[in-house]
């Protein structure tokens, strides 16, 4: 039975999500590479926000929660649509059109391979990156999906709680994240340090997008109006805070003053952790993820990072790789039935079992994630015949050596 | 005492920062600029109009430096921003006569140094 | 005459004479026909997302306002922003006082009746002809966001040199003389094109060829940028701006075409769909057409291609399943693509953001494609397409289409002419020189130093 509330809401955070990637993440990024590379990175998640939407509906949808093969895979009956209609499915959401949660659906995947982009921004060719996207969706997202979200998944029936997506959409991007930054190697004027963004002010715009974009993301994942999307969005909001103040707490004693680029990227850090958790946590513990994940997060990008000297350009691993695997666990810890009696209880609640099927989950995801990004990138680096721009292009910069415009004119 | 401006290819800056830094030359101003020389350019794109761009991005570098400087200076720049290809840039020279720091007042080849 | 001492004292006693004239002409019968309304109840999931898509088309103006203002040249990028944001302000004014009567009141086949002039009658409770689950003035203001949009789309037309007065006066009369009459064929409870069957379920002919039509009108008849007679279209001065802008509108179409289904319903989630399939379609053709022409796609180009899918699959979104919106959205792109990288340049009209380019010729496909592609099967309150056994559908469509087109020429063209009479159209040689923002606003957008 098709309730309009519930309706008009899904709706509602479908065109939200949407936000996040076009234009929330793509500012988000731009502000932060250099001014030479701002329409390349930009363009590359619009791309995939067209590339993915039709890999979707073609047969992306069928293979992620289509009818289940071997716990692994959805087959091909909802390819191109057949047998997706107007008349819920009560299987994954009884009030709303089943197109509707198709669509709400796509936003994720369109995302997901979209946040990959900060790790090789800069210096990836266009045509690899096309290549390597489209196949990294069917062969990487679609698979992880059916399994912690498709109906027979193996992940999903095991019971590992991801309300919104930590481990499909924050642990898969941010693994093959790590696995872009170490195969493509560091930029050509890489040393150990930051490039200088060259507009924050995008950034925050960007990153103010997320903020209210992921109300859409979480608190649409309860798939409802109801007072699950409330708590969802209650600690959405409290868990982006909590983490922002905690990052620019650390930076403040570590480095004598708060910036607004630590503050936006503790903004994000939680609001990543709280996804898989935000169905099934309270508001006290969503502080306590928070800070958790600022300090996590914090460590990776600061510490981690320039010890082990790997280029995560714009830190997608770091936010979302360590983010996502934070939220994830923390799940595992914090999780109530009082919040949401289709959930579970976490080992603070008396269920030590919880954190052992979350570390079965985050594990396998990982380690899936980061293998088929591996050989995914070898191959797609001899079909296109390298993955990276030439030395030459790189200096001068991929907007105007891989699209052939400017940014920014100097006068007029 | 001389001025010595130079328009260099702006990917070229760093490069040419890290040769004046060895060369011990601190002094200098950046500035973004556009110009051409006989380099024809990059087209760009509009909407599928492809356009040949006339004006080009530069970056201008101006030095001033005593005497004995003059030909560090120079070497410095043309081992940075030398590509071989059309649109590395041009030197200029020129004589400067006077020179003052605002902070001390002092003039002529110390406030150079 | 030319003085601007007498613009709006004679621009006010226009829009009273024609207010008069339309009052006198056209007697109203909208209480009668009021009264057969069937009851109608308000469901709250409903209103929700009508509420919401009136604000999803509210930003769409902002939007596009972003997407233009980066467009443009550093020195123009104000006077863009005001125009659409001026926009907001006068034609919101003119819809509550009398732009949504002439517009929606039950009139003749031609104009609405002034019954609701100011709003009078035009309560919370819901008017079934137009949408029997939401407050009427819920449908009122999500109609509002509709009107401002359209004139706003004709400002890519005249960028970077009309005059802010002459804006002002024709933006005013453009609403109040093409935008509410065609509005009330198409929409209003005994439009002419209504009743002749035509489908245009979010304002592919009142929104997409009104305007595109009426900018190639203000193109031709302003003429040419200074300094752009022979030499190409000016780089955009802040493309990651545009970029926002494109964002924004993407997402403000999903209110614009989903809500337009005026319910949270199964065709609302189906113009949901299509609209997002039919601009990936348009993004992906347009950057593979450049790939193959130039051998590097743009971002401006995907873009581009993905506001010519959003404006081809609006007067469709709400008939055509989503195979045929990936088909609309490929041909816009590819219609798009040939107006404005070959059309234009051969002919030399200076449009100079392309909203002919793209809002007209996607507006005037989209149209047709609903003759094409459209499915009682989607929609049983719509009709069969051509391909649905129905070639009918196509000759309504077509000549809807060519009705719309000729009327936003000559009315536009006629506006233009009436408007040069008081007041220059374009800023002086010097004004266009020194730019915009500083001689129509006495502003600079950005500064250097500092």
């Amino acid at each position: 039975m098709i309730n309009t509330g519930d309706t008009a809401w899904v709706l509602v955070s479908t065109a939200l999500v949407l936000l996040m990637t076009a234009p929330g993440l793509m500012l988000f990024y731009g502000g932060l590479v250099r001014r030479k590379n701002v329409l390349s990175i930009m363009m590359q998640s619009l791309f995939l926000l067209c590339l993915i939407s039709l890999q979707w509906i073609l047969f992306g949808y069928s293979l992620s929660f289509g009818p289940d093969v071997g716990h692994f895979i959805g087959n091909l009956h909802w390819a191109m649509l057949r047998n997706v209609t107007g008349a819920p499915n009560p299987d994954y959401a009884p009030t709303i059109p089943h197109t509707l949660f198709m669509l709400f659906q796509m936003m994720f995947a369109v995302i997901t391979p979209a946040l990959i982009t900060g790790a090789f921004a800069e210096r990836m060719k266009f045509s690899g990156f096309a290549l390597f996207s489209l196949l990294w969706a069917i062969l990487v997202y679609d698979p992880i999906c059916h399994w912690v979200w498709g109906a027979g998944g193996w992940i999903r029936n095991l019971g590992a709680l991801d309300f919104a997506g930590g481990t499909v959409v924050h642990i898969s991007s941010g693994i093959a994240a790590l696995a872009c930054a170490l195969v493509l190697g560091k930029r050509k004027t890489y040393h150990n340090g930051a490039t200088p963004p060259h507009n924050l002010v995008f950034t925050v715009i960007g990153a103010g997008l997320l903020w209210f974009g992921w109300f859409g993301f979480n608190a649409g994942s309860a798939l409802a109006a109801n007072e699950l999307a409330v708590n969802a969005f209650l600690v959405t909001n409290t868990a982006a805070a909590a983490a922002a103040l905690t990052w620019m707490a650390i930076e403040w004693r570590i480095n004598g003053k708060p910036t607004i680029l630590g503050a936006a990227s503790g903004v994000v850090a939680g609001l990543v952790a709280i996804t898989p958790a935000s169905g099934f946590v309270s508001a006290g513990s969503a502080i306590l993820i928070g800070i958790t994940v600022g300090i996590a997060c914090y460590f990776a990008v600061a510490v981690v990072k320039t010890k082990f000297g790997y280029d995560d350009s714009l830190d997608a691993f770091g936010v979302h790789g360590v983010g996502g695997t934070t939220g994830a666990l923390l799940t595992g810890l914090f999780a109530q039935k009082i919040i949401n009696a289709g959930g579970n209880n976490g080992l603070l609640f008396g269920n030590p079992s919880l954190l052992k099927i979350q570390f079965i989950a985050v594990a396998v995801t990982m380690a899936y994630s980061f293998t088929v990004t591996f050989i995914l990138l070898k191959i797609v680096d001899a079909v296109v015949g390298g993955l990276r721009v030439e030395e030459n292009d790189e200096i001068i910069g991929l907007d105007i050596t891989q699209h052939e415009e400017n940014a920014y004119t100097l006068i007029d | 005492m001389k001025l010595i401006i130079a328009i260099i290819q702006p990917y070229k800056l760093e490069a040419v920062m890290e040769e004046l830094d060895k060369a011990e030359i601190h002094l200098k101003t950046v500035s973004h600029v556009l110009g051409c020389g006989r380099q024809k350019g990059r087209s760009e794109i509009y909407r599928g109009v492809k356009e040949a761009g006339n004006l080009l991005k530069k970056v201008r570098l101006e030095i001033a430096v005593n005497d004995n400087y003059v030909e560090a200076t120079i070497k410095a720049i043309t081992t940075a921003a030398k590509t071989g290809q059309v649109g590395d840039g041009k030197i200029f020279v020129l004589d400067l006569e006077n020179c003052q720091r605002i902070r001390t007042g002092e003039k002529g080849a110390e406030a150079i140094g | 005459m030319k003085s601007t001492k007498y613009q709006l004292p004679i621009f006010l006693a226009l829009v009273l004479l024609a207010a008069i004239a339309l009052c006198g002409i056209f007697p109203a019968h909208a209480q009668e026909i009021a009264k057969n309304q069937p009851q109608a109840k308000i469901d709250t999931g409903d209103t929700a997302w009508v509420l919401m898509s009136a604000a999803l088309v509210f930003l769409m103006t902002p939007g596009l306002a972003f997407f233009y203002g980066g467009l443009v040249r550093r020195k123009n990028v104000l006077s863009i922003l005001m125009q659409c944001m001026v926009a907001l302000c006068v034609i919101s004014i003119q819809w509550v006082l009398c732009g949504y009567s002439l517009s929606f009141c039950p009139g003749n086949g031609f104009f609405g009746s002034l019954q609701w002039l100011g709003l009078n009658g035009v309560g919370l409770t819901p008017y079934a002809a137009y949408a029997p689950t939401i407050p009427h003035q819920a449908f009122m203001i999500f109609q509002a966001m509709f009107a401002v949009i359209t004139p706003a789309l004709i400002i890519g037309a005249f960028a970077e040199r009309m005059k802010f007065s002459a804006y002002l006066i024709f933006i005013a009369l453009w609403s109040l003389l093409i935008y509410n009459p065609i509005c009330h064929w198409v929409w209003g409870v005994g439009g002419f094109l209504r009743n002749m069957g035509t489908l245009d379920f979010a304002g592919g002919i009142v929104v997409h060829i009104n305007a595109g039509i009426a900018s190639l009108v203000a193109a031709i008849v302003l003429g040419k940028r200074k300094g752009h007679e022979h030499t190409a279209p000016r780089p955009p001065h802040n493309l990651p701006l545009t970029v926002l802008g494109a964002g924004l509108l993407w997402f403000g179409w999903f209110g614009f075409n989903a809500g337009s289904a005026l319910g949270a319903n199964g065709i609302a989630v189906n113009a949901f769909v299509v609209t997002n399939t039919a601009a990936a379609a348009g993004g992906i053709a347009w950057a593979i057409l450049e790939w193959l022409a130039n051998g590097q796609p743009t971002m401006l180009g995907t873009v581009t291609g993905a506001i010519a899918g959003l404006a081809a699959i609006t007067p469709a979104a709400g008939f055509v399943s989503v195979m045929p919106s990936l088909i609309i959205g490929l041909l816009a792109s590819v219609f798009c693509f040939i107006a404005v990288a070959v059309i234009k340049p051969k002919f030399g009209y200076d449009d100079s953001l392309d909203a002919f380019g793209v809002h007209g010729i996607s507006g005037i496909w989209g149209v047709i494609a609903v003759g094409l592609f459209a499915s009682k099967a989607v929609n049983p309150l719509g009709a069969d397409g051509l391909f649905f056994g129905n070639p009918h559908q196509l000759y309504v469509q077509a000549i809807a289409a060519l009705i719309a087109v000729g009327y936003a020429f000559a009315g536009s063209f006629i506006i233009m002419k009436l408007v040069g009479i008081f007041t220059d159209m374009r800023v002086t040689d010097d004004e266009e020189a020194i730019g915009l923002d500083l001689s129509q606003h006495q502003e600079g957008a950005y500064t250097i130093l500092e």
